[in-house]
């Protein structure tokens, strides 16, 4: 069954969209015709409304508008990655390993590069964790270093290796001109080389991330924003235990 | 007027305190210099330029003594040496200086005591000639700003970031014309850990535009003939930060901008520099920005990002005491201290925005005189801009109401990326809208009396006051490794640019310490 839809305003499928952008001419009625031909004529929108047109500086002007979309999507195509991990909460993530694996797992955190941020690291990783579940530090089954930001990739990776980590968990948060990138796959090339790739799980979080951007990068997982530590719990549970069973047989 | 009963007494414990925090600081600093001030004490004798492979030529002089081990000197004093080797050109310098370090007492002979005092009086007169330039290029400032006028406070500032710096002249302009006051170029992603600064105009740069001097100058000129068009003058702010601190300070205070982000923990918390390296620099960066007139803008905004507003709302007023004091060491005056501070705590909690007000109040009568800088909110924005927006506006008239000086326009992208075009115009618009309406809204209100504003900024100020007893106890750097500050730990000897630390020798020469005397009025 094909399920076909379009954006929703104030009835089903009536494709309305809210949209705002600048031109680079000054404001007057042939401003306000471009603002409508080009939303019109070349972008195929419907009933456009230019609700208000503002010079915003010489040579600019700003648009608020409205229009509606013809165009429509099958849902039910939509293919997404996402983590299947359930969330186990701090108690069952804690009895899971303890019954299933019976060790610590091991994990070492930060961000590489110039990137300097280390909240959403902190978060996953420190005691405190975010938005009150707990973080890494605090699960009686986890042990968590948290190396911090600006880390080269060869001492990110050597701590990982002195510790005998499970996971390396890597952050980032810059994404100007897709640095963020950079760094990400610089890290898995480097591991690649030095043969540690396949020795440890390799997570990547930060605010404009996705599962799927993830594994496009050669991670294991991708996280975005508002995750809690123990959606990352839960995952490397499962995973450091599907690991050690793979092994085992 | 609003005001909130302030403890006077306690107050000034807490400045009493700070002063001997700071003094502390101040003796180690004393005692020593670094490769970045070494390489400003060049520039602002006229060494300018680029040597082999695009390094500056201050690097290049500086980097030389530095491995030889005789920094301890003063590039000055070696300047002066290089002189009677009868070496005038820096180029010269850095081709021939290696070969002579290198052939000890042959290579650089000992001198009589009076060619020695020659040696002095020869740079010192070229020193007294640099400063006196940077005291012409502050008069200069002064003129244009008092005949054209700020307008007045709060005063709106709003960043511009393209990494291009022809584009954000362009950015600057369209902001000033919606009603920007200050003008902040964002730099790079990572300048503040280059050890050199880099050469020209740029036109890439990843968050941000490369501080550069000619950038700094193309903005410069940018901004002076909006202000003439606008008939207001528009100020200009870059950031004194990082491993090249007072070397931009300098070339802020030579391209006549008018603040500096400048604070003396900033780089130690937020970049991982090291803390010796840090205290030094911005030691010296305030000795240059105190001559130049120029106001800075302090960094404990940023604390409540990696720390909880409600719980360590505290240790901001804490470091803005200690910000005071180290800034006064140097020469500062008041009314060149932009405090900062900021409305970070989350905003779904019950009351917050009271709380902000407290905060916002008690600093703005802890620091009267002060031209204090308040800060948007920054991370618990969300994607959402709608409600961002919203949020930003509560923000905008937390700002009016407690008159404060200077307010960095939050923008409902904050979340995203830095300010489009049109996300900056919808910010200054909300701004312009709100401080109109509510101009008087301090004046007009009166704080309840034991209310939920009067106990908050009363805990803040108790508690700031234990802090600074506790700081004072342990000193400022072990406080720093305890993690007082931001919720971050950082070790003595630990973080970036601690090898380009060096003690002074006895016969350590810097005629700058002597000459860049405070501004009389700095603007
Ligand atoms: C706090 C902050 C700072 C602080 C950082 C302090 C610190 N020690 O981290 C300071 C002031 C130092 C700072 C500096 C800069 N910042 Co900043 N900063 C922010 C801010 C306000 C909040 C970020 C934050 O802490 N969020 C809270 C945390 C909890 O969220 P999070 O990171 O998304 O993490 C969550 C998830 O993403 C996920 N997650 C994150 N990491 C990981 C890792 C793993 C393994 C997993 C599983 C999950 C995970 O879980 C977390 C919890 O849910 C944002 C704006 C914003 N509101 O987002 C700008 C922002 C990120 N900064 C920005 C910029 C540009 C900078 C600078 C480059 C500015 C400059 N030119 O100097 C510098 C950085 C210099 C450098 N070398 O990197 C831009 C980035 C733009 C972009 N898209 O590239 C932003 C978006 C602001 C803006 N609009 O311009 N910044």
């Amino acid at each position: 069954m094909q399920r076909r839809i379009r954006p929703y305003g104030d009835k089903t499928d009536d494709g309305v969209i809210q949209m705002s952008f600048t031109l680079p001419v000054p404001a007057g009625p042939r401003a306000r015709e471009a603002a409508r031909l080009l939303l019109e004529r070349e972008m195929g929108m419907k009933d456009v409304k230019i609700a208000s047109m503002e010079g915003i500086a010489t040579d600019y002007t700003y648009f608020v508008a409205y229009a509606s979309t013809q165009a429509s999507l099958d849902y039910d195509a939509v293919d997404v990655p996402i983590v299947k991990t359930p969330n186990y909460g701090f108690t069952g993530v804690n009895q899971r390993i303890e019954s299933e694996l019976k060790r610590h797992i091991i994990v070492v955190g930060g961000n590489n590069g110039f990137d300097s941020h280390t909240v959403g690291i902190d978060a996953i990783i420190n005691m405190k964790g975010f938005s009150g579940d707990y973080g890494l530090e605090r699960y009686p089954w986890f042990r968590a270093f948290n190396l911090g930001a600006q880390l080269k990739d060869d001492e990110f990776l050597d701590r990982a290796v002195e510790v005998n980590a499970d996971a390396v968990l890597v952050s980032k948060v810059v994404t100007q001109r897709d640095i963020h990138k950079e760094d990400a796959l610089g890290l898995i090339q480097r591991a690649k080389d030095r043969g540690l790739r396949d020795r440890f799980i390799f997570v990547i979080g930060g605010p404009r991330l996705t599962h799927k951007e993830g594994l496009e990068w050669g991670f294991d997982a991708g996280f975005g924003p508002g995750t809690k530590p123990s959606d990352v719990a839960s995952y490397l549970a499962d995973e450091v235990i599907r690991r050690a069973r793979g092994r085992q047989r | 007027m609003a005001t909130l009963p302030l403890d006077h007494d306690k107050v000034a414990d807490c400045r009493h305190l700070a002063r001997g925090i700071a003094a502390n600081v101040q003796q180690y600093i004393d005692g020593h210099t670094t490769v970045a001030v070494e390489r400003t004490v060049l520039r602002l004798l006229g060494v300018d330029g680029t040597g082999e492979h695009g390094a500056p030529l201050a690097n290049l002089l500086v980097e030389t003594l530095h491995k030889a081990g005789v920094l301890g000197k003063g590039a000055a004093w070696w300047m002066g040496r290089c002189f009677r080797l009868g070496m005038d050109s820096p180029t010269t310098m850095a081709l021939e200086l290696p070969r002579l370090l290198a052939a000890g007492d042959r290579g650089v002979p000992p001198l009589s005591a009076e060619d020695e005092q020659a040696l002095q009086d020869d740079v010192a007169a070229l020193a007294r000639d640099a400063v006196e330039e940077l005291g012409r290029r502050r008069e200069h400032r002064k003129a244009l700003r008092r005949s054209l006028g700020i307008g007045p406070d709060p005063q709106k500032y709003i960043i511009v970031a393209t990494g291009n710096i022809h584009e954000d002249a362009v950015q600057a302009r369209a902001a000033a014309q919606a009603g920007a006051q200050i003008i902040a170029v964002i730099r790079s992603t990572a300048q503040s850990l280059l050890d050199y600064v880099p050469q020209g105009a740029t036109t890439e740069g990843f968050g941000g535009t490369y501080a550069t001097q000619e950038n700094f100058r193309i903005m410069r000129e940018a901004l002076d003939d909006e202000s003439r068009k606008l008939g207001r003058y528009i100020q200009l702010t870059n950031y004194s930060s990082g491993l090249c601190m007072p070397e931009i300070a300098y070339m802020a205070a030579h391209e006549r901008l008018d603040m500096l982000l400048n604070d003396s923990m900033y780089g130690i918390l937020f970049r991982d520099i090291n803390m010796r390296r840090t205290f030094i620099d911005q030691y010296f960066s305030r000795r240059i920005v105190a001559h130049a007139g120029i106001i800075i803008n302090t960094g404990e905004d940023n604390y409540l990002t990696t720390a909880d507003a409600v719980d360590k709302g505290h240790t901001v007023l804490t470091s803005q005491f200690i910000n005071e004091a180290l800034a006064h060491l140097a020469g500062m005056k008041d009314s060149q201290l932009g405090l900062g501070h900021a409305h970070e705590i989350d905003p779904w909690l019950e009351d917050s925005w009271l709380l902000e007000l407290a905060m916002a109040q008690l600093v703005r009568q802890v620091f009267p005189a002060h031209p204090i800088k308040f800060m948007p909110p920054t991370k618990h924005m969300t994607g959402d801009i709608f409600w961002s927006h919203v949020y930003d506006a509560m923000f905008n008239l937390a700002t009016v109401a407690t008159r404060q000086s200077i307010q960095l326009a939050g923008v409902m992208t904050e979340a995203m990326h830095t300010p489009l075009m049109m996300d900056r115009y919808a910010a200054i618009k909300s701004v312009n809208y709100i401080f109109n309406a509510a101009r008087h809204l301090g004046e007009e209100i009166e704080f309840k009396r034991g209310g939920i504003i009067d106990q908050r900024a009363r805990l803040v100020l108790d508690r700031a006051h234990a802090e600074l007893q506790h700081v004072s106890r342990a000193g400022l750097m072990d406080a720093i490794g305890e993690g007082v500050f931001a919720d971050t730990r950082r070790k003595l000897d630990g973080g970036k640019g601690h090898d380009g630390v060096v003690q002074r020798d006895a016969g350590y020469f810097n005629p700058f310490l002597s000459l860049l005397t405070p501004a009389a009025e700095p603007y």
